[in-house]
């Protein structure tokens, strides 16, 4: 007997969406997540925003507060502070909450883990003063503080977006440095297809786009060979951009060069992964409803691919939904519709994705740059694993320790598998990525230590959840 | 690529790249064929243990031979293996414990062994001073060590392939069958290949070799968990292994972090090549670690992980020709302690199949005593 019909892990847009509709079939439903209030990444601390906050952050994030709403009447169980560090294959979850290894068994599995930011190795990307965008923007949503004089370099719409975020916050960005080339232009109008909600998306980007130019930030495009330079910290950004060679003194340098899923739990449960070309990493294989490859576990949201907040709301209901006809209860909603919504909502991707691919500096880093930041190793001590003959990820991993460190790979696994596959002349699909081993984040050894061994009751849990 | 080959090799983990390469520098072709990579089950996550402490009796010549190559394995292999010198020890909880260490090491003394003795508490405490107070003594071998077990492993192949031997990854053994005074090896997907010598090196698989040899392998495939933690300040120079009712192997490696193992199992599945961690199971290792060094309380966990290995039912390998069929031999189910053995298993089979005998005794671990 399952102490839980469903289980979902993460309460942003798709974990939200998916405990509403589980939670309204009447299945019983539990909601863990790391954060101390809903909202994900995207709509972070979106409840206790203040009417200041909410401005500087804009409506596309106050939309966020009528979900997160919703959500807490649901009647699903949310267990916040929660970290989940190991499922079973048979779905007994673990979770780390308050010093407190504790384990229960569901039914079903939403993995509703989103995106994490792609990792940007470039020279100088490991000194102190360097941050990623995505960094910036928490710190932003959080606490309302934004960094002074940053520099935003990369590639993306977050870096526009938080450019004029940080505008309206009057803390203006020193820069921006965008590694775009022009012919991408070309490339990405061959792909625009237009609908009501590519339109809306392609205004909000010049609106952004106006906005910066408005508040004049420079803005230097077709960056190339970007370096971060500097003793202690980062001081000089180097780059070459408009036919120059640009070197500008720096405080803070966030980078971002897009999203990706988090594929942590699917790898973990083994579930099929295949490698998305257009988005330049891995993606579980999904059915129309969100089912992986191993049944009963189903991924909703950027965790499955990337195509953002509204979509990943959709597909947590499709998921929602999808168990609880599997169930056999009546459910509310038609699949059908939500599934052409979130057609409508996935055509600006061909575009954005083909604009906004990421730089080939760091898709192929040069052979001092570093790579796996736990371990320090470069991309040339990766290239000379595999030149010595080690077949895979995994084994390069066994061998010189990219991803043995506590971000578990996180940093470095697509960056390896991009540069086993240029060397070696394969797919990233065939050379595939490191296996994911328990914890999935870093776990005190005495909580494993006075872990009972036998999964908790439901008293246990949601006592836990009040505490 | 030659199909044919003096010795053919099922399996590749370190017995079998140690025996081809040691099987090389006697002049032997060899072909290995493995049917996922090199070292991917237990020879390439095992956790590093290069002990002669506390092994059965039948097992010492062979630890020793082996110890004698670990001592010069930059040499043999260009590569160092990560093996670091350090002590192996045993703690002893009641002095019980300590009375039977002090009869082993008296035993040994009377073979003419002496790289096994006993500590008192203080000694212990001199040697690892971060151990629990409660702990009395300590059965010690000082210079024993650990290693890289990957690092290790694909050191053998790449020595071995440097030498000559054919290495084929990536493909199962289907059958075996004799042909003339030869064997024929098939694989699946059609490939074959033929061999004077065959050696069955399939650790955790090896049964089913055995079976098409008609003979009885029982080896059971069995999931032995580790688990790693983040970089620690240095406290601890001695591989470190647990009291009698508190499985544990504890050993902080040069980088900082803390392997701990200890026989905890997980759930193997040989079919499918992969093994599951048991949190349940596994935790018990955490807390023996916890027991033996307070000052882990606060370490965190990055990593756990498993590897499949062949258990036999004595926890002694299988070592040595067929009893069944000619020219057919042995070097699996070690048991989860064989890797300090394969540099010495490697010599020792390949001066057994070239000459036909072998100058260290490995009579007692012969297939022989299941069939």
């Amino acid at each position: 007997m399952n102490q839980y019909d469903v289980a979902i892990v993460g309460a942003g847009p798709a974990g939200m969406a998916a405990a509403i509709e589980s939670a309204r079939a009447g299945l019983s439903t539990i909601v863990l997540d790391e954060q101390p209030e809903p909202g994900g990444q995207i709509y972070r601390a979106v409840e206790a925003a203040d009417a200041l906050r909410l401005e500087i952050l804009g409506k596309d994030y106050a939309r966020g507060r009528d979900l997160a709403a919703e959500f807490r009447s649901s009647g699903a169980v949310y267990l916040s502070g929660a970290t989940v560090v190991n499922v079973n294959p048979d779905l007994e979850i673990f979770y780390s909450k308050a010093g407190i290894l504790t384990s229960f068994s569901a039914g079903a599995l939403i993995v509703a883990t989103g995106a994490i930011e792609r990792s940007t190795p470039l020279p100088g990307w490991t000194l102190p003063g360097v941050v990623t965008v995505g960094a910036c923007q928490i710190m932003l949503k959080a606490n309302g503080r934004v960094p002074d004089n940053a520099v935003l370099v990369g590639s993306g719409p977050l870096l526009w977006l938080f450019a004029a975020q940080m505008i309206a916050a009057d803390m203006q960005p020193r820069a921006i440095v965008e590694t775009v080339p022009r012919s991408r232009y070309i490339a990405a109008l061959a792909k625009l297809a237009l609908n009501g909600a590519a339109i809306g998306y392609l205004r909000k980007g010049l609106q952004m786009m106006r906005t910066v130019r408005r508040a004049g930030v420079p803005v230097y495009r077709d960056a190339t060979s970007i370096s971060i330079r500097g003793n202690e910290r980062a001081e000089t950004l180097c780059f070459e951009s408009g036919g120059g060679h640009h070197e500008l003194p720096v405080e803070l340098v966030a980078l971002h060069q897009g999203v990706v899923p988090n594929q942590q739990i699917t790898r973990l449960l083994r579930c099929q992964h295949i490698w998305n070309e257009r988005q330049r990493c891995f993606a579980p294989v999904l059915d129309s409803y969100g089912e992986t490859s191993v049944p009963g576990i189903y991924v909703a949201g950027d965790g499955g691919g990337i195509g953002g907040a509204l979509a990943a709301e959709l597909q947590g209901r499709l998921a929602g939904l999808r168990i609880a006809e599997k169930a056999g209860k009546s459910i509310a909603s038609d699949p059908a519709a939500i599934r052409g919504e979130l057609r409508r909502e996935a055509t600006i991707r061909p575009f954005l994705e083909t604009l906004y691919a990421p730089s080939s500096q760091i898709l192929a880093p040069a052979d001092d740059t570093v790579v796996c930041r736990c371990e320090e190793l470069t991309a040339g001590q990766i290239r000379a694993a595999i030149d010595l003959g080690a077949p895979g990820p995994n084994q390069v991993k066994s061998f010189i320790r990219p991803g043995m460190g506590p971000c578990q790979g996180r940093m470095c696994g697509l960056t390896t598998t991009e540069i086993i596959a240029a060397s070696k002349g394969e797919t990233p699909s065939l050379v595939d990525y490191y296996r994911i081993r328990p914890p999935l984040k870093p776990l005190q050894l005495g909580q494993l230590a006075a872990f009972s061994g036998e999964k908790s009751d439901r008293d246990t849990i949601e006592g836990g959840a009040r505490g | 690529m030659s199909r044919t080959a003096d010795l053919v090799i099922v399996g590749g983990g370190i017995q079998a790249c140690s025996t081809a390469l040691h099987a090389r520098m006697r002049g032997l072709s060899v072909i290995v064929i493995e049917k996922d990579t090199v070292a991917r089950h237990a020879s390439g996550v095992n956790a590093g243990g290069v002990r002669r402490m506390n092994r059965d009796y039948a097992e010492l010549a062979l630890s020793q031979r082996s110890m004698e190559i670990w001592n010069r394995i930059e040499t043999l292999l260009d590569d160092d293996c990560g093996f670091q010198r350090a002590p192996q020890i045993k703690v002893a909880e009641t002095e019980a414990q300590l009375d039977e260490m002090r009869a082993r090491v008296a035993d040994l003394n009377s073979m003419g062994y002496d790289h096994e003795v006993v500590l008192d508490q203080t000694q212990l405490r001199t040697l690892v001073p971060a151990v629990s107070p409660h702990l009395i003594g300590a059965l010690a071998s000082l210079d024993d060590g650990f290693a890289l077990p990957y690092q290790t492993t694909f050191a053998f192949q790449r020595k071995a392939r440097a030498l000559g031997a054919c290495f084929h990854e990536g493909l199962a053994v289907e059958a075996v069958r004799r042909q003339g005074a030869d064997w024929q090896i098939s694989c699946r997907g059609g490939e074959t290949f033929t061999g004077r010598y065959l050696l069955n090196c399939t650790g955790a698989w090896a049964g089913r070799l055995a079976r098409q040899l008609g003979e009885n392998a029982p080896i059971e495939a069995v999931a032995p968990m580790m688990l790693v933690t983040a970089r620690l300040p240095h406290f601890c120079n001695a591989v470190v292994g647990g009291p009698v009712g508190r499985p544990l192997s504890f050993k902080q490696m040069a980088n900082g972090t803390v392997v701990i193992g200890g026989g905890r199992r997980g759930t193997p599945d040989p079919d499918t090549n992969v093994s599951e961690i048991r949190f349940e199971h596994l935790r018990l290792s955490a807390a023996a670690a916890l027991a033996i060094f307070p000052i882990m309380a606060q370490a965190t966990i990055v990593r756990s992980w498993s590897g499949l290995e062949g258990f036999t039912p004595d926890d002694l390998p299988i070592l040595g020709r067929s009893s069944t069929a000619e020219n057919a031999f042995y070097a699996c189910g070690f048991s989860g302690h064989g890797f300090q053995l394969g540099p010495g298993v490697g010599e020792v089979m390949a001066e057994l199949i070239a000459t036909g005998s072998t100058s260290t005794p490995i009579e007692k671990m012969s297939i022989k005593r299941f069939n």
